[in-house]
């Protein structure tokens, strides 16, 4: 426990030390904000000119400030979040083994278990700063319209489980190489097939189709962004993380093994 | 208080890192590892701290077994690297502050022993920098600051004194002076009068494999000592062989190359049981005798060629 914190600051301190947290945070921000800006002035367009003439009206039905802006926004968030969090797991492994570091590290008192918990601990710290930077974004919602809270709560849970399954997922690519790109590249490439996956699931047969669906990272997040808590869905994330801190332990512990 | 026994690890591929290694160190000793570049001192050191397992054999540190109970062993030891590597963005207290908490340094001492490390290690003022600002002399200060930081009952250091200035040198070979007595050290060098300097006993390696374990000073007797001699002496081959054979101590002379015509010059090589004066018995006999007398050498022993590889290093350095 004393350990894990010994490392869990450290982490969060050499994020800030090095540009690495500003500059991944404040494009995620950006980012974020911009589509706001779009969905949000597009809501507001709709909605006067429905107020205004009952054909457009009409053509949208009731407008939904939850439906139209919310859920999309959690669903743009979740493309920038599997963009962005590879580059804030990259280093983590790999710029302790490319300086030698981790030759220190290693020869410490301190269990593989408690470092990679450190680590993954450290990078959930910085993406939980990253995502309260979008909470802005859904009070300038609430100060004009009346969002649905429970879809808001729920939507935040959920983006945080799938963060902690890309980050556990980015650590273990950062333990296997001491190439930082190539940590950021292969998180980014296995992320992208976890995401494409769902969309091979209508061709493939019955079984297989279900099994794809269930793999794929995103569709899980479809429930959380409806305001509903599926156990099946927060399962798969709470798996898929411990799933990769297993492996990440692991590949540090093989450095003990005997060749 | 270290036992090192059969020691081998072998690199992916066929490259050879150390061979059969076995050495002992006492409670309260320095143990000197003096060895040209590649001997595989830092892949003996990297698996006594833990860092990687060996291919075979077995280390045991103060009662444990670096591969059964590595918590253990680790919480035991102070390492310094032989390329000292820090953290470079934090500041040099931050930086010790972290490393006291990971070797289990009680949360309330934790200020106290970082200031009293870095007085210790002279980097008081120091304290407003960050690692990467400090020259390499300083950085090697933190990198011992941090072995130091929990007390440890051993001390590791590969290569300590490497790329300091003479004055740093000097200071630091007498920290480590300091820090003997109640502590077991073992440190790296190519420095021969580093090692007889500041160690009990020295273990000389080459090739990955132990050449010598010795006291310093035996050592050095053992080595200007030689119980070999090349002798290239004119005369009738078979009297002189016969004359140098009965020199009292020789175990066995033979022709290395004999002469070509009668009055001719011919080499031997004359092996004494004991090893005192024996150029000396060879040049007297030849007197007695009347032999021209050409060359007496004694002949290098492997371990020479070792030291010599060695020394020549250290002059270069200064
Ligand atoms: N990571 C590695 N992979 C493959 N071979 C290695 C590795 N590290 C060391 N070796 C080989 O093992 C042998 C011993 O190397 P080692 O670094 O232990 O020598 P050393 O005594 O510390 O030398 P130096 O005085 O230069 O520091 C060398 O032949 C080296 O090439
Ligand atoms: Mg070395």
């Amino acid at each position: 426990m004393r350990n894990f914190i010994f490392i869990l600051t450290k982490e969060i301190r050499s994020y800030f030390y090095s540009p690495v947290a500003f500059v991944v945070i404040t494009i995620f921000s950006v980012l974020i904000g911009y589509y706001f800006y779009n969905i949000f002035a597009a809501f507001s367009t709709i909605s006067f000119q429905a107020q205004t003439d009952p054909m457009v009206a009409s053509q949208y039905g009731v407008l939904n400030v939850t439906e139209f802006v919310i859920r999309p926004f959690f669903g743009v968030v979740s493309i920038v979040m599997l963009i962005m969090l590879p580059m804030l797991t990259m280093r983590s492994f790999a710029e302790e083994k490319k300086t030698g570091t981790i030759e220190l590290l290693l020869t410490y008192p301190v269990k593989d278990l408690e470092l990679v918990l450190g680590k993954f601990a450290g990078c959930m710290g910085i993406f939980a700063i990253m995502l309260s930077l979008s909470v802005p974004c859904l009070l300038l919602v609430a100060f004009f319209g009346d969002p649905e809270w429970g879809v808001i709560v729920t939507g935040y849970g959920g983006l945080f489980l799938m963060g902690g399954a890309f980050i556990s997922l980015g650590l273990f690519m950062s333990s296997l190489t001491e190439n930082q790109i190539i940590a950021a590249v292969l998180s980014f490439a296995s992320l992208m097939v976890l995401y494409m996956v769902g969309s091979s699931s209508g061709f493939v047969g019955e079984k297989m189709g279900q099994f794809l669906e269930y793999v794929s990272i995103l569709s899980h997040f479809e429930t959380f962004a409806r305001g509903v808590l599926d156990t099946s869905d927060i399962t798969y994330y709470l798996l898929f993380a411990v799933f990769f801190l297993f492996l990440s332990m692991h590949s540090l512990e093989s450095k003990r093994w005997r060749a | 208080m270290i036992e090192v026994k059969n020691l081998t690890k072998t690199y992916g591929g066929n490259a050879r890192g150390i061979t059969d290694i076995s050495f002992n160190v006492n409670k309260g000793e320095i143990l000197g590892f003096l060895g040209p570049n590649g001997a595989g001192k830092t892949t003996t050191m990297r698996i006594l701290t833990c860092f990687m397992p060996a291919t075979s054999g077995t280390v045991n540190v103060a009662g444990f077994d670096v591969f059964e109970d590595s918590l253990q062993v680790r919480s035991r030891i102070g390492y310094l690297p032989e390329t000292v590597p820090l953290y470079t963005d934090m500041q040099v207290p931050v930086y010790l502050r972290f490393v006291a908490g990971l070797k289990g340094v009680p949360w309330k001492e934790i200020k106290n022993r970082v200031a009293e490390v870095m007085e210790q290690v002279a980097l008081t003022h120091m304290a407003h920098k960050f690692i990467g600002e400090l020259s390499k002399g300083y950085r090697q200060r933190v990198g011992l600051a941090q072995a130091l930081i929990n007390d440890p009952e051993v001390l590791i250091l590969d290569e300590p004194t490497i790329g300091l200035d003479p004055k740093q040198i000097i200071e630091i070979r007498s920290l480590i002076k300091g820090l003997a007595g109640a502590r077991t050290i073992i440190l790296s060098s190519h420095i021969l009068p580093e090692v007889s300097m500041l160690c009990q006993r020295v273990v000389i390696i080459d090739e990955g494999k132990v050449k010598a374990v010795d006291t310093p000073d035996n050592l050095t007797s053992q080595l200007t000592k030689s119980n070999r001699v090349v002798a290239r002496i004119a005369g009738k081959q078979a009297d002189v062989q016969d004359g140098l054979r009965k020199i009292r101590g020789v175990k066995r002379v033979d022709c290395l190359s004999p002469a070509e015509s009668g009055a001719g010059t011919s080499k031997y090589t004359i092996e004494f049981e004991m090893d005192s004066q024996s150029s000396n018995l060879v040049a007297r006999l030849a007197g007695e005798r009347q032999w021209d007398l050409y060359e007496l050498t004694p002949m290098k022993m492997s371990l020479e060629d070792i030291f010599i590889r060695i020394v020549t290093e250290e002059e270069i350095k200064q």
